[in-house]
């Protein structure tokens, strides 16, 4: 059992590893940051000298070493265009990323798991047919043109919902939440509701399918033998069984959900890591790019290592097989 | 290697692939057997097609979108792709029943003076291309290594699921930045259009096949220890000859509605890449270009130029992702 | 139980949360999005125009230019010149800095010193050869090694920073790009201009606040001013629409009749001083990824006047800029350039450009490959694709090669300068001739002078740059104007360059907002006055 959480860890360390060193070696190819540092009348001699003194000139594997080395001294390097420690940029910038991916977590959770039950339990009905279809619509259309059409109706032509930012922010201590203020939540809605759609549909068709497998099993037909109410049957022991996978499945998606946040938080202009990213990219600003990928892995790292972890807890097949391997 | 290492990665995998962004293509139970491709072809999945009005209606989508895009070059009133057909004088023009819409541009045109009905049939006919090679390399990629973690477990295991945890923090976007930067790097000049696509090929390739991998990985480990590969085993068949020919078509069904689903997913990713500006040139448009560039004419009226291929990519993606999921009820026996 | 406790201290958060936010409502607030950031405060670090107009906010320069581009006195009351190489600055004696500290002499001549010291962006805005003499506290002579009549042209956005402040914070040299730790001066500033900075988000937001101690009197009236980052059109377009942001920079072309027709904002448009042209490698022996081996077309003058000729200028002002550009025979702008109006541009003519691909020996054209960027001028990439359907009339088939300007620019610039075919945009820093015919149409020769440093394709024409160096040093107007003429004269005649046109600006402005549109695309503060 420990032997096998330790090789877990030590597996999750090589992935980082692995991930810093396409990370820092694949933006060697993304463009030159020199010209994004001078402006257009820089002689080239200077723009040699810079290129000298930011140490582009050394092998790939020498500036991975230097750059690896300061990471884990947790020194992430200077941004090329802000000129600040990318460790702080971060830090200032993920409020606004977690708090976008928590709700559109939330949302994708509530309304998922309500048309899914829905859907499963009125399985024929015209209704459920159109929840199926409305949802296919989320992953049928492109993220962004979704967030597009959302700013057309609900920002320019309603005029109800703010079409960028994160409206005003309260400070508690270095986190800065925009759940404070009216403006702030009125500023999440939008983000959150493009972003959610994919997993919504995801949680949706999930629950549909859990859920009718659950309906099936003799465990429930024991359960209204016995008596118990419709009602209760559904949601007292159907939905309990079904619940589970679910929130373990939105769990492992919050990785990939702060990843993807990466198109929303361009068309919102939602001024979180994505967006950093995006621009980071644009401005071929590397240690930003590397900085950012690293911090996403780990996130994605952690998760699966809990969920390992949580498994190897929580099932019995394991924990019988441990009984046996110790 | 040690039992609970092996149970503990087949529900890791089993979870992940759930979780992994498709549609809902849920990987069988581990412990069910399942049934060949060759077997669904009989008249349970006829019979199920034939009850179902909402899939018989998605594969007419399905196969009039196929047939019009196939059809393009000989349909098509003008080639959007040929710069020597586009005249500038005829930008911008309404759809033909529109007070201003001219002869012969019917869904009007963008604003290099392209024909929008011309633009959607070659785009429908790119972007389907680059999903249906995306999904065959994706496909095969994801079969071949699952095939061999699943097969042979240990180390191959391993490395393969590390490998899949490594691609599996970067969404497709990032890595088609990357395929796309390191290839214009090597080859220092100007892409031609063809190599553009087979970097998008690449890198939907090399986004998607985790899934595959993790299908067929966990349901080979469980064919793995049956009888008749033991059987085969036994008579000296070579490895690759047992997991071609005895494992692999056990794990078809999975496998199909995976790749149903990722087609329309491979679709989506190609015009989002074209949002982030690594996609296909404006001058030859996918389905995704053109969604991107009529974009900018939401706002501004020009609603023709946006709405159509818009409409042409929502309708392929969701009648290809209704079959998707048709394909995934019928097959699994549990909801028969 | 536990429950409602918690519900407690959520409400009673949320109503602090709200109250905190409520306040800033009775300011005169002016809100403002452009399409990239305000990258550094330091004044020396990017030349680049929407954040040189943002740093015109909170600092200022010995010579300003006022609303016409003409010079204007700012912290220098007035200047002489009692010998041809010495310039006399007699300084405002008023001014105090953000801190509190007094303008002096010192100042002037620990920025002269910054600013062309390595590192910093601005080192031609002064002259290399100028030395600078403290007279007394309020008067500082600039010395010339010889006569430059533009020597102050480039002055308006050389910004007077504090030589105390900068001491103590650390901050002596300017912020250079290889900094190893955060630059103090990218981040904090101290100015003596009429704003201060109060917040600074570098690619999320700025705001400014009145500085209460300025020395002058100011038009606007904003108390505060918010600067938020927008890169997508669409939702910046939708901000200015649904009254979220007072001013927009740029409205997208064809968004600019929606914005006029939403009655709450209107379109500011004015000609901008950016001129968009196409660029032949003139250089290599062989063009590179182009069908034609062993030479190159672009040599033969033909070719370039058949390219020119068959590029239909007046369609693409019409129909890709919406009438929002005004066509171009010269690569500088009619404003800054008093004989521009001596110049015109052939008119199309695919027939004739058929005709010299023919003579020249290309009677079939050939393939080449285009550079174009995609996010960095108004309609680059549909300019580009335009030029390449015209050109395939008459046979030549373009592989277009649109990219982000990230991308692009690292491509075609030095020290590679890999292209055969390019478009760029460029305004003149010194708002003069003489910048275009030394980096435009000079000789690049060995690359070590600085010369043609963005003559991408490398034209080059001994004869022009012999007149460059005569218009240099020339003191007088007229003769100057003649000499300029007969450079641009002898590049046109060459088929040198094709100029395109001058893009409008278009600037998406509430209509709750009054303010100034220089043609050099400056947002300038001071000039904005809002309806409370």
């Amino acid at each position: 059992m420990l032997a096998f959480l330790l090789r877990r860890a030590v597996q999750s360390v090589l992935v980082l590893a692995v991930v810093g060193l396409i990370a820092f070696s694949m933006f060697r190819f993304a463009g030159d940051p020199v010209n994004q540092i001078v402006g257009p009348d820089t002689p080239v001699s200077e723009r040699a000298e810079i290129r000298r003194s930011l140490g582009l000139d050394d092998p790939t594997l020498v500036q991975f070493g230097r750059y690896a080395g300061n990471v884990l001294r947790g020194n992430f390097g200077i941004s090329y265009q802000f000129r600040q420690p990318v460790a702080a940029l971060l830090a200032e910038r993920m409020p606004a990323t977690l708090e976008l991916a928590l709700c559109a977590t939330v949302f994708a959770l509530t309304v998922g798991i309500l048309m899914g039950v829905y859907c499963a339990l009125r399985r024929d009905t015209a209704l459920a047919k159109l929840f199926q279809a409305v949802s296919l619509i989320g992953v049928s259309l492109p993220t962004f043109l979704i967030g597009i059409l959302l700013i057309f109706l609900f920002s320019v032509t309603l005029g109800w919902l703010p079409s960028y930012g994160r409206g005003d922010t309260v400070r508690l201590g270095w986190w800065s939440t925009g759940f404070l203020t009216l403006s702030g939540l009125k500023a999440l809605i939008l983000p959150s509701v493009t972003l959610g759609l994919f997993q919504m549909t995801l949680i949706m068709r999930l629950v549909r399918a859990e859920m009718l497998e659950v309906l099936r099993t003799d465990y429930i037909r024991f359960a209204r033998a016995r008596g118990l109410t419709t009602h209760a049957v559904h949601f007292g022991h159907a939905l309990k069984n079904t619940l589970v996978p679910v929130i373990t499945i939105a769990g492992l998606q919050l990785g990939s959900v702060i990843a993807f946040s990466i198109i929303t938080e361009t068309v919102f202009q939602w001024p979180g890591m994505g967006l950093l990213f995006v621009q980071a990219v644009q401005n071929v600003d590397i240690p930003i790019m590397a900085a950012y990928l690293l911090l996403v892995a780990a996130i994605f790292v952690t998760i699966n290592l809990a969920v390992d972890l949580l498994y190897s807890v929580v099932d019995p097949r394991l924990r019988l097989a441990t009984g046996r391997a110790a | 290697m040690s039992a609970h290492e092996t149970s503990a990665h087949e529900i890791s995998a089993h979870e992940a692939a759930l979780a992994a962004p498709i549609a809902g293509a849920a990987p069988p139970a581990p412990e069910a057997p399942r049934p060949g491709l060759a077997r669904f072809l009989g008249s349970d999945l006829w019979a199920s097609f034939r009850r179902s009005k909402l899939a018989m209606g998605a594969l007419a989508v399905t196969l009039l979108l196929f047939g019009l895009a196939f059809a393009a070059p000989w349909i098509a009133p003008q080639n959007p792709y040929d710069p020597a057909q586009l005249e500038l004088i005829n930008s911008n023009l309404p759809p033909l029943w529109a007070a201003d819409g001219q002869a012969p541009f019917l869904l009007g045109t963008d604003d290099q003076g392209r024909d929008v009905l011309s633009a959607v049939l070659y785009g429908l006919r790119l972007s389907l291309i680059i999903g249906l090679l995306g999904v065959a390399v994706s496909g095969s990629l994801g079969i071949a290594l699952g095939l061999v973690a699943g097969y042979f477990g240990g180390i191959a295991d391993a490395l393969v699921m590390r490998i899949a945890d490594v691609q599996l923090t970067f969404p497709a976007i990032l890595i088609a930045l990357v395929v796309d930067g390191v290839a214009k790097a090597a080859f220092g000049g100007a892409l031609d259009t063809n190599a553009t696509i087979l970097l998008i090929v690449v890198s939907i390739g090399l986004s998607f096949w985790v899934q595959y991998a993790r299908t067929v990985r966990s349901s080979v480990m469980v064919e793995r220890g049956k009888d008749y590969v033991q059987a085969a085993r036994l008579i000296g068949l070579s490895a690759p000859v047992i997991m071609v020919r005895h494992v692999l078509p056990n794990v078809t069904g999975p496998v199909f509605v995976i790749a149903t689903i990722n087609l329309a997913l491979a679709i989506i990713t190609e015009a989002t890449l074209s949002f982030l500006g690594t996609g296909l040139p404006e001058t030859m448009p996918s389905l995704g270009t053109l969604i991107r560039t009529g974009n900018r004419f939401l706002f501004s009226g020009e609603w023709w130029i946006v709405a159509f291929p818009g409409l042409a990519l929502a309708g392929l993606v969701l009648a290809i992702n209704l079959l998707g999921d048709w394909l995934r009820d019928a097959l699994n026996p549990k909801l028969q | 139980m536990h429950r409602k406790t918690a519900l407690l201290a959520f409400g009673v958060a949320l109503g602090l949360g709200l109250a905190a936010a409520a306040p800033a409502q009775a300011a005169n607030v002016f809100r403002f999005a452009f399409q990239g950031d305000i990258k550094s405060l330091d004044p020396y670090s990017l030349k680049e125009s929407f954040t040189i107009g943002m740093h015109g906010a909170v600092y200022e320069s010995l010579v300003t230019r006022d609303k016409e581009l003409n010079l204007a006195p700012q912290l220098a009351e007035s200047w002489e010149t009692p010998e041809p190489t010495r310039w006399r600055f007699h300084l405002r004696r008023d001014v105090k800095f953000h801190d509190g500290s007094a303008f002096t002499a010192d100042d002037v001549i620990f920025s002269a010193a910054r600013v062309r010291a390595a590192g910093s962006n601005f080192q031609t805005n002064v002259p290399a050869d100028a030395e600078f003499v403290k007279v007394d506290d309020h008067t500082v002579d600039m010395v010339l090694k010889k006569p430059n009549p533009i020597a102050i042209h480039q002055f308006s956005t050389w910004y007077i920073m504090s030589k105390s402040w900068a001491e103590k914070n650390g901050a002596v040299a300017p912020s250079p790009a290889s900094a190893a730790a955060p630059s103090y001066a990218a981040l904090h500033e101290n100015g003596t201009g009429p704003f201060v900075v109060t917040e600074h988000q570098p690619g999320v937001r700025t705001v400014f606040k009145k500085f209460p101690g300025y020395w002058g009197k100011v038009e606007s009236n904003l108390d505060e001013a918010v600067f938020t980052t927008i890169g997508n059109a669409a939702t910046r377009v939708a901000a200015l629409l649904s009254g979220e942001v007072d001013w927009i920079d740029p409205v997208p072309l064809q968004d600019q009749p929606r914005v006029e027709s939403s009655g709450n904002a209107v379109v500011m448009a004015g000609p901008e001083l950016r001129t968009v042209f196409l660029g032949m490698d003139q250089w290599r022996d062989e063009l590179k990824d182009a069908s034609v081996k062993g030479k190159n077309p672009f040599k033969d003058p033909r070719v370039r006047r058949a390219f020119y000729l068959a590029i239909d200028e007046d369609t693409i002002a019409k129909r890709v800029m919406r009438g929002q550009a005004t066509p171009s025979a010269l690569l500088i702008a009619p404003s800054l350039y008093a004989r521009s109006g001596e110049f015109k541009r052939p008119a199309a003519d695919a027939k004739t450009a058929k005709t010299l691909l023919t003579e020249a020996g290309y009677p079939d054209g050939f393939s080449l490959t285009m550079d174009c960027p995609n996010d960095r001028y108004v309609n680059d990439e549909a300019i580009c694709q335009a030029v390449v359907s015209m050109l395939a009339r008459i046979g030549v088939k373009v592989n277009l090669n649109a990219q982000p300007k990230a991308k692009y620019f690292a491509k075609v610039l030095a020290p590679a300068y890999d292209t055969s075919f390019y478009l760029v945009g460029w305004t003149p820093s010194s708002q003069d001739s003489h910048n275009i015919l030394y980096e435009i149409t000079g000789c690049r020769g060995d690359g070590k002078s600085g010369r043609g440093g963005w003559n991408l394709g490398n034209y080059c024409n001994p004869k022009v740059d012999a007149l460059a160096d005569q218009v240099e040093g020339e003191t007088d107007p007229k003769a100057r104007d003649a000499e300029i003429k007969d450079a641009f004269d002898t590049i046109q005649a060459e088929w040198g360059y094709i100029p395109l046109h001058q893009q409008a600006l278009a600037w998406g402005v509430s209509k709750k907002v009054n303010l100034v549109q220089r043609p050099d695309n400056m947002l300038m503060l001071y000039w904005v006055s809002k309806q409370p």
